[in-house]
């Protein structure tokens, strides 16, 4: 129990790292229903971008945006796949994911892993100070910048462009009918989902102080995880969109905590992707079997 | 005003499964009229409809509204000019938008959207107004989401979104085929109502030959991808059924097609 709570301060932070690129993935999955699976590729890209970046001596804040820049890329080339040469999204984002591979090893310089020290480098967040009560505790700059991602995102869907993208998720018929292209609809949402997903690649490779090539394998599920454990968990509780969001992000926190459990029980770090395609599968399976359930029993009223 | 000259289109070409579902096929709509289509199965109404909102191109002819040539045009710049109503009543509207959500949506159609804020406070007025006028009540409920609401009331919804921007012609699929008859004869009303307070250019496609009879200025029935029958002011206005039944006999030289246009109804 209490290597739990010791645990918790790294859980959180590492739940809302990866919370943003949840959101970059509720965005897509379930704003513009499509399961794109360039995420996997763009978040070690985003890490590649920023850790490069920083080795270089350019400043954190540049890195992490340049690498934003470049995820935005990343979707623009699965949405283009998509949209304008008819590949299925599916399809589409696991081409690109893996051609990311490729470039990403050529941005890290042919290695496989390229660290990045805080001692040398001022990051923006580190796992170091994860329990520190000071400013440098990631935990702090990355609620801020949380909220105001989900700020912008929020007021993003309510614009215009926006409701033309939600309709486009939607109901392609109707948003066709009403003068929408949902082409553009699509490439634009890929782009900000998947610069969401570099950002948050950016984060974790500073917090990690390495980024890793590997490190995006398995990302799109717990992306989906934290969606879907964030809607599950939270069904009951009234909110609006932004609460929506961040319930998402909830849903990351969530599922970091129940990973950190399952390794204080003795689970070998090597089954941490059966666990998570596990936790994903069962937190889809539920509300299936209980719907099934459900309306059978209505059935048998009615008869 | 619409027109149509010599389009033609076959679907699944060059396969076993070829088939001609409009044969050059010409149709000129005047301002202000208002027609309603019939035919057996087959015939090619809703085809001609779709081929109008550019749901797929015609491999031959053109389709022009206003001298505006449409023939290249993609469905989603067309739709600038159109108002369509769908056959099934969960096509024309957004299920997890509110309902002024989906009018914020129709109001700007042919429009760029930006980054404005996606429905204004005057906006919201103007949508209480139009809904009143529908009488359903759903005024009252404009922020309720869309998916909650019945087949008859998102069908109303969505003639109303067609409407909102007046388009140069309305295309009416079918719109009240998968309704229950007493929703659907509301809808009518409704279709009724609007274009005649808006004098909308419409094309209604129906199954059923009292509904063609009673509504609309002029009647065409189509079979085989052809007008067969065009018929407008007075003609139309003293039509039967069974005079349509049989023209339709004499028109397409069969009669089997009649107990299956009866039968629909």
């Amino acid at each position: 129990m209490i290597s739990l709570l010791n645990a918790l301060p790294g859980a959180v932070s590492q739940g809302l790292i990866w919370g943003i690129m949840a959101l970059g993935v509720y965005v897509t999955y379930r704003i513009l229903d499509v399961a794109d699976l360039t995420v996997d590729g763009s978040l070690a890209t985003g890490g590649a971008v920023c850790v490069v970046m920083i080795r270089a001596g350019v400043n954190p804040y540049i890195a992490v945006l340049a690498a934003t820049g470049v995820g935005a890329i990343a979707g623009l080339i699965t949405a283009a796949l998509h949209t304008k040469c008819g590949i299925p999204a599916i399809l589409a984002g696991i081409l690109t994911q893996l051609a990311l591979y490729s470039v990403n090893l050529r941005i890290m310089g042919g290695k496989s892993n390229q660290p990045v020290s805080v001692d040398k480098y001022d990051l923006l967040v580190s796992q170091r100070y994860v329990r520190d009560l000071s400013f440098d505790n990631p935990v702090l700059l990355l609620l801020i910048l949380l909220a105001i991602l989900i700020g912008v995102i929020y007021w993003f869907f309510g614009t215009e462009k926006g409701c033309s993208m939600r309709a486009t998720g939607a109901n392609k018929d109707m948003a066709r009918a009403q003068g929408i292209n949902p082409d553009n609809d699509i490439i634009l949402g890929l782009m900000i989902s998947n610069a969401l997903v570099a950002l948050s690649g950016a984060l974790v490779a500073q917090y990690q102080g390495a980024v890793d090539v590997n490190m995006g394998r398995g990302a799109i599920v717990i992306g989906l995880a934290s969606v879907i454990i964030g809607e599950v968990v939270f069904k009951k509780i009234k909110h609006n969109f932004a609460g929506t969001l961040s319930f998402v992000v909830c849903g990351a926190i969530i599922y970091y905590i129940v990973i950190q459990i399952t390794l204080q029980l003795g689970l070998n770090t090597n089954d941490l992707k059966l666990i998570t395609a596990v936790i994903v599968a069962l937190f889809l399976a539920v509300p299936y079997w209980k719907s099934k359930v459900f309306s059978h029993h209505k059935g048998v009223k009615n008869a | 005003m619409l027109e149509l000259k010599n389009i033609s289109k076959t679907f699944n070409k060059g396969t076993i499964n070829a088939k001609l579902a409009l044969d050059n096929l010409s149709l000129t709509l005047n301002d202000g009229d208002f027609v309603t289509v019939i035919g057996g199965n087959g015939a090619g109404k809703s085809t001609m409809l779709n081929a109008i909102a550019g749901v797929f191109f015609v491999d031959e002819g053109t389709i022009k509204a206003d001298d505006v040539d449409l023939t290249n045009m993609p469905d989603y710049k067309r739709a600038t000019m159109l108002g369509r109503v769908f056959q099934d009543p969960m096509k024309g509207t957004n299920p997890n938008m509110m309902i002024e959500e989906n009018m914020a949506l129709a109001l700007r159609r042919g429009q760029r959207r930006g980054l404005k804020w996606g429905i204004t406070k005057d906006e919201r007025e103007m949508f209480y107004q139009a809904l009143k006028g529908l009488n359903l009540g759903l005024e009252d409920r404009l922020t309720t989401k869309v998916g909650l609401l019945s087949g008859g009331q998102r069908q109303a919804l969505t003639l109303l979104m067609a409407t909102l921007k007046k388009p140069k012609v309305l295309l009416l699929d079918e719109h009240t085929a998968a309704l229950d008859p007493k929703t659907a004869e509301k809808v009518l009303a409704m279709s009724d109502k609007v274009v005649s307070e808006n004098n909308l250019t419409t094309m209604m496609v129906t199954h059923n030959m009292r509904d063609a009879i009673a509504h609309g200025n002029r009647l065409i029935m189509m079979d085989a991808g052809h007008i067969v029958v065009d018929i407008s002011g007075d003609d139309k206005k003293k039509l039967t059924v069974p005079d349509l039944l049989d023209m339709f006999s004499k028109a397409s030289g069969s009669t089997e097609a009649n107990d299956a246009m009866l039968l629909s109804k």
